[in-house]
């Protein structure tokens, strides 16, 4: 579904990304992980172009969408993100910040868009804030909302770049939960996280990065019983 | 102080208070409008109009007003440009329309600063979860950007009325018969020197005050909505 050839991604003389080739196929989580700096996060913005790459090539649903002539807004339609810092829109009420996208870009009349959106509510246990605004919503809420938000559009792939890395501790789960029903119902998707509980039990592939490129890959049961590379064992046994 | 000669020509005064709003008015909403434009040119990605918007706002910020406004005055005849005599609220016309440019092009480039800063001082997420659901970049200014901004940008804006209604006396060095202008006719006819500046004074404050308090409640009415 995404294929990704020799991603380069250059910030002045930093280099973030050096050389990234991976294949992620429908049906997969795939879970990136790895020290602060590694490029875990530019990895996965260079994905739907919020990062332009410096170098390679990313082909979405047989399109090549680093090429000059594509229209990216087209292929961010069926790529869903979200952020660390949820990124809602605070002048919005939950439901608006749900329709909009549906309403303006996939034409989809109001009274659908909101059906579908309260849908979504329901199934984070969260119908009751639809008129809510982002600001009267805790930080696990806020979250969930967010991935509504991008679910909103159906999207084919979910990226999700350390979603809970901003929340309190006792809201991690709240999010997570929503993220392994996702999982289970087979959407795909790539995780950057540093929830390893999530990686082990959810993922069906973890990259583990270090210094811009993929030092190590595989299922998570191996990763994490018998990491190979010393760089991973490292962090492992930092992080575990 | 002897104020007796208030019952005599108060009609210059409220004939200049009217005058003053008139053109803070006209200002205001011109100077909106080339702001907007200024502002959005030097956000922009294109080079050429990044240039030419910080370049005027950088010389108009650093000459005098009074300088301006000599040069709209003496200068647009001087090019060749006429305002044609029109009668208009029964008064003249060129000489109005030519502080009111003069002013405009000034305002404008304050208004510039405080619509950029208030586009720019939203967080950059907004902008990257807009564009992630794909939304171009003009419909992510417009549903999600602009309308944050504009709370930030109107309190500041009211404050930029505020500032016009207070420089535009300067304008009567080209003989708009404003408030300042009133108060210069009075004390020549009166030979009090003191007074009708006391009594302008006094009107500018008044026009100042109520329009930012105005304000403090349109700004209050706007924070209950959050």
């Amino acid at each position: 579904m995404i294929k990704v050839t020799g991603l380069d991604k250059k910030f002045g003389k930093l280099h973030v990304l050096n050389g990234i080739d991976i294949d992620i196929k429908k049906g997969e989580v795939v879970v990136v992980i790895g020290p602060s700096g590694s490029g875990k996060s530019t990895f996965l913005r260079c994905l739907n172009l919020l990062e332009h790459p410096t170098g390679g090539e990313i082909v979405f649903e047989g399109v090549s969408i680093t090429s000059k002539h594509n229209d990216i807004n087209k292929q961010r339609q069926k790529m869903g993100m979200v952020f660390q810092q949820f990124n809602l829109f605070p002048h919005m009420t939950v439901l608006q910040n749900i329709t909009l996208a549906p309403r303006k870009l996939k034409k989809v009349s109001e009274e659908e868009a909101n059906k579908i959106a309260l849908d979504l509510l329901e199934r984070v246990g969260l119908a009751d804030k639809a008129k809510s605004y982002p600001g009267q919503l805790s930080g696990g809420q806020k979250q969930r909302i967010a991935i509504v938000r991008a679910l909103a559009m159906s999207p084919d792939v979910m990226l999700f770049d350390e979603p809970t890395s901003a929340l309190d501790p006792e809201m991690v789960g709240e999010v997570l939960d929503v993220m392994k029903k996702l999982a289970a119902d087979g959407m795909t998707m790539v995780v950057v996280t540093h929830e390893m509980g999530f990686a082990r039990e959810v993922g069906t592939r973890v990259l583990f990065m270090d210094g811009g490129k993929i030092a190590e890959e595989g299922i998570p049961s191996e990763i994490f019983a018998n990491p190979k590379n010393p760089r991973t064992k490292e962090f492992l046994g930092k992080v575990l | 102080m002897n104020f007796s000669f208030l019952s005599e020509y108060y009609v210059y005064f409220i004939e200049g208070a009217k005058n003053t709003i008139l053109l803070a008015a006209f200002t205001v909403l011109l100077g909106v409008m080339l702001g907007i434009i200024l502002a959005l040119m030097k956000i922009s990605r294109n080079p050429i109009l990044k240039v030419i918007s910080t370049s005027y706002i950088e010389f108009i910020r650093g000459t005098p007003l009074l300088v301006q406004i000599y040069i709209v005055f003496f200068g647009l005849p001087y090019i060749g440009i006429h305002i044609p005599d029109v009668p208009f609220l029964g008064q003249d016309f060129p000489r109005f329309m030519a502080g009111v440019i003069a002013l405009s092009l000034n305002s404008g480039a304050y208004v510039a600063e405080i619509i950029r800063a208030g586009i720019q001082a939203i967080d950059k997420g907004q902008m990257e979860a807009a564009r992630s659901l794909g939304m171009s970049h003009y419909m992510a200014m417009r549903y999600i950007i602009l309308p944050q901004a504009i709370r930030n940008i109107l309190p500041a804006l009211g404050n930029e009325f505020v500032v016009i209604i207070k420089e535009s006396s300067i304008v009567s060095v080209i003989g708009i018969s404003e408030l300042m202008f009133s108060a210069d006719t009075v004390k020549g006819v009166t030979f009090q020197p003191f007074e009708p500046l006391i009594v302008v004074a006094v009107i500018y404050f008044v026009l100042t005050f109520t329009i930012s308090r105005l304000l403090g409640v349109a700004e209050r009415r706007m924070r209950a909505g959050d």
